[in-house]
């Protein structure tokens, strides 16, 4: 039995050594950073302990530039791409012909690096002296006017963002919710079909609570997602997201670390637990309000 | 319900309500399939125009008549992109096999093996599934830098080889090997570390496979921690790399030779994708999180 | 309702992409369904049975052939609008309804004259659960039944409509040996009670024979025997139905007709006149033995098996298809279990020959 359990051990070393250094010890340090006041990254010295960071974080504009960007593009992109996927999902289900090439073609954007995809959505975007740009010359087929979708008005910018983030995320969903459709037993459509249920009552009646578990996954997962959103901005508007006011939480966090603004791993870490803290929050409700409707 | 005399009707009523149901789908996934196309197509348009003509273009043309291939050469020779990518090879490969190690070596132990502590240890792991990657990041930042491993392969490498969740993900499938098979194995003298190579692996390729496709991809997209732990481009990631030529490579508007090494460094993905796309796809939901 | 299938055949085409040829999973089936009648459809599983009931309830369309319910042509009506209520294999109960939601559902599909009011609703869903005996058990979910419950309110669910035709899949497949029996006087006494032309597909032979008006025995989509489970087990038409009836089976030997005889072996059974010779199969039911001194077939005896009522003798003969013979005799014939060898005359109404190029039957009379 000894001998066994320091068997066991070994094999598990690997995996205790690099999680002890690089998540345990780590998630301790970031409360101690967090409570480090006026940290100097350089003499690595700091002044006293006190919730000065999170003071501070807490009334710096960009900081709150950032939750509202990332709390906007959680409540736009979460239920706009899981509703979407389901439809998708439901067209794909109802068909037999191409549906294996109509799921290829969807999947793709799941395998493609996301900021060098994010410059071509940039360039489609992108308004220069000579041309308006690919997206508003189809918008000016319609009769609107051409829009500075990437340096222009917050809501154009927004727009830009959002619709990308949800071009990124559809594959997995599209794929969960096929996936989901297609383990649903047959008979059940016989059986509701045999009784004369309509497309619509089927749909709401039958489908749509034997698949609720997995759209809750991807509401819960889809928002712990969003809210960690940072590469598909930086590719839209590049790494200084402050300037663009289009930064994330996540984008907040890491300027503190590094880059122009950077040097302040203290406020990093009194971000990053706020961050934390929040998608903490609304998983616990999203999980609560799951229980509430299975039920 | 009595008679069936109006059901000619109705059955003839429905099917042609069905075939305008039908024509409607196919519309519609036509046109998403179109959104998502479309990007792909841009890039490996532009990305073959000439630059002096892209230059002058107030409507984009939709197609070119001669290629610029010059666009790709300059992909290797302006910019470092053949290093870049060179370095995402190995950073994927290292990255990968490393975990793969750790993971079946710790599923295993979890799985199949005996020890004081097991159920609470591996409640512990399970508890560090919670804590995002952004948590950790900042003092992992400074362990790097202190150990003096910025802008090395090891910093690189080293906080992403152990994932609790593919832990879990192989764990829960080496238990579902009955425990006659260990027995069986036991009585001919097999010892553990044979058994777990020889029968359960094999056994459980699918799960492996599936932790290797999504290891591969996030390697493949990874940016944030290149970017913190690299500033020498000898060491840059294409995710960084391709940053770097947009904000410093070409010129800012040289938008054809971005677009090919755009094209270059998605390639790889994408055949890899279009040769496995049954596996991909069946891993990825097997067991896939994005994000 | 009677329900008349006229010249039915299904057809898929072929999984293996080589090959050009389809699938025939029914063919030509010819047969009427009397009023209020319980039919059983009989055979090995893959025989096309399940075919069938899906395209009496037009889940599947046939390849060719009608289909009639009394005398309107339903062929190229779609399933809702038939009227018929299928019970399904795995009771396809919907998991997040509780049965009393489960019965009213079909219910609350009907639409325009057809809709019902939410008291006429009610009340046929407690008709419908006081039918089938589930009343107690209405708001609980179907995870919190037992497989016989769920049986029930999955009968509940189809006839709760009043269905013109029930269709039963493999009622009993899923449940344990003694629910088997208390369900299938269930059903009985449910078709009884309603009257209901009910339609139910089995592969167990004694399912079949112990509930139904009539039965179809079929075999690789092709009708072997029709007719009442009695006359079908008492006068096989082949070979295969020979053997498919009857438990324990039938035994078969290698024989022949020769000099207004009927031989196994090299012995002679049972004399016959107006017969064909040449080779037959010889087929004897387990209870058409008499063990006698002087009897005319000689078996090697290998055991006894004494089950109170009966006796079965277990015996071998180099003429017999399988190992061994098994007979079964009334326990007050008393046989020496040292013996070695047991001799048998036949009851000539237990033996039936059959062709041994075709294996239809050879009718003979007896001298």
């Amino acid at each position: 039995m000894e001998r066994k359990s320091k068997k066991a051990w070994l094999y598990l070393l690997p995996s205790l050594l690099f999680l002890a250094a690089f998540m345990v010890y780590p998630l301790i340090d970031v409360f101690i950073y967090s409570v480090e006041e006026g940290y100097n990254s350089a003499s690595q010295s700091f002044f006293g302990y006190g919730l000065y960071n999170f003071s501070y974080v807490l009334h710096d504009p960009y900081f709150i530039q950032a939750v509202k960007n990332t709390m906007i593009l959680v409540v736009i992109t979460v239920p706009l791409s899981t509703g979407f996927a389901l439809l998708i999902s439901l067209g794909l289900s109802s068909i037999k012909k191409l549906r294996d090439l109509f799921q290829t073609i969807y999947f793709l954007p799941y395998v493609t690096n996301t900021l060098a995809v994010g410059l071509v959505f940039m360039l489609l975007f992108k308004q220069t002296q000579q041309s308006p740009g690919l997206v508003n010359i189809f918008l000016g087929l319609f009769g609107i006017d051409p829009v500075n979708f990437l340096e222009g008005p917050y809501w154009a910018k927004m727009f830009v963002l959002c619709f990308y983030t949800i071009w990124v995320v559809l594959p997995f969903k599209i794929l969960i919710l096929t996936s989901a459709l297609a383990s649903v037993n047959q008979d059940y459509y016989n059986a509701a079909k045999l009784d004369g249920t309509s497309k619509f009552r089927t749909f709401t009646r039958i489908t749509l609570p034997m698949i609720s578990p997995m759209i809750f996954y991807l509401i819960v997962t889809g928002s712990i997602g969003a809210f960690k959103a940072y590469s598909d901005a930086v590719a839209l508007f590049t790494t200084d997201l402050n300037a663009a006011g289009m930064n994330t939480i996540v984008g907040y966090v890491y300027d503190m670390l590094y880059g122009n603004s950077g040097g302040y791993p203290s406020y990093a870490s009194a971000a990053a637990l706020i961050l934390f803290v929040i998608v903490l929050t609304i998983t616990c409700i999203n999980l609560l309000i799951s229980k509430k409707i299975s039920i | 319900m009595a008679d069936y005399t109006d059901y000619e009707k109705i059955e003839k009523s429905a099917k042609v309500r069905q075939t305008v149901r039908k024509t409607l789908i196919y519309i519609f996934l036509g046109i998403w399939a179109l959104v998502v196309l479309f990007p792909f197509y841009w890039m490996i348009l532009t990305s073959l125009k000439d630059y002096g003509e892209y230059a002058n273009e107030i409507i984009p043309k939709f197609f070119v008549l001669k290629p610029a291939v010059e666009n790709y050469t300059s992909g290797f020779t302006a910019v470092p992109l053949g290093i870049y990518l060179l370095n995402t090879l190995l950073f994927a490969v290292a990255t990968t096999g490393i975990v793969v190690i750790v993971t079946i070596f710790s599923a295993f132990a979890f799985a199949r093996l005996n020890f004081r502590g097991k159920d609470l240890l591996f409640t512990a792991f399970l508890s560090l599934m919670m804590i995002p990657n952004e948590l950790v990041i900042i003092t992992n930042y400074q362990t790097i830098t202190n150990l003096g491993l910025r802008n090395t392969f090891t910093g690189l490498i080293l906080p992403s080889v152990t994932s609790v969740f593919y832990i879990y993900l192989l764990k829960e499938n080496f238990e579902q090997i009955p425990d006659s098979l260990y027995n069986a194995a036991k009585i001919d003298g097999t010892s553990d570390f044979k058994y777990l190579f020889k029968v359960l692996v094999p056994i459980c390729r699918p799960t492996i496979v599936t932790i290797v496709i999504l290891k591969v991809i996030e390697c493949w997209n990874s940016y944030v921690w290149p970017r913190l732990i690299t500033s020498n481009e000898a060491y840059y990631l294409v995710s960084n790399g391709i940053q770097e030529i947009r904000e410093n490579g070409f010129g800012r508007q040289n938008d054809p030779a971005m677009m090919a090494a755009v094209v270059i460094i998605s390639v790889p993905l994408i055949v890899l994708f279009l040769i496995f796309h049954k596996k991909i796809m069946e891993g990825v939901s097997r067991g896939g999180t994005k994000g | 309702m009677k329900v008349e299938l006229k010249g039915l055949t299904k057809k898929y085409p072929s999984r293996n992409k080589n090959e050009k040829k389809d699938v025939v999973a029914v063919s030509n089936f010819d047969y009427t369904i009397p009023d209020g009648a319980l039919v059983g459809l009989l055979g090995p599983s893959g025989c096309g049975k399940s075919t069938m009931l899906n395209m009496i309830s037009g889940l599947q369309k046939p390849t060719e052939g009608r289909i009639f319910f009394g005398d309107t042509d339903v062929t190229d009506i779609s399933p809702e609008n038939r009227g018929v209520g299928l019970v399904f294999q795995n009771y396809a109960l919907y998991p997040h309804l509780t049965a009393r939601q489960n019965i009213l559902f079909p219910l609350q599909n009907l639409k325009g004259k057809d809709k019902l009011s939410k008291e006429a609703m009610e009340e046929k869903m407690h008709e419908a659960a006081k039918l089938v005996q589930i009343e107690r058990y209405l708001d609980r979910k179907p995870s919190e039944l037992s497989g016989g419950q769920q049986q029930r309110v999955a009968i509940a669910r189809a006839l709760v409509k009043t269905p013109k035709v029930l269709l039963l899949d493999e009622p009993l497949s899923n449940l344990d040996a003694r629910l088997r029996l208390q369900t299938r006087e269930e059903i009985r006494r449910i078709q009884r009670e309603t009257k209901v032309t009910t339609v139910f597909v089995t592969h167990d032979q004694d399912e079949a024979m112990s509930i139904s008006d009539y039965i179809v025995v079929m075999k690789e989509g092709v009708i072997q025997q029709t007719g009442k489970p009695q006359d079908v087990y008492d006068s096989p038409a082949n070979l295969f139905v020979a053997k498919f009836l009857g438990i324990p089976p039938i035994n078969v030997f290698d024989g022949e007709v020769k000099d207004g005889k009927i031989y196994i072996g090299n012995d002679p059974v049972l004399n016959v006149k107006n017969v064909k010779e040449g080779k037959v199969y010889v087929t004897v039911r387990p209870e058409g033995f008499i063990p006698s001194a002087d009897g005319a077939l000689k078996c090697g005896l290998k055991s006894l098996e004494i089950m109170g009522r009966d006796v079965s003798i277990i015996s071998e003969n180099p003429a017999s298809l399988s190992e061994s013979i098994r007979s079964i005799v009334d326990a007050d014939i008393k046989l020496d279990p040292a013996l070695s060898e047991v001799r048998f005359n036949i009851k000539p109404h237990k033996l039936f020959i059959f062709d041994a190029e075709t294996e239809e039957r050879i009718y003979f009379e007896t001298v």
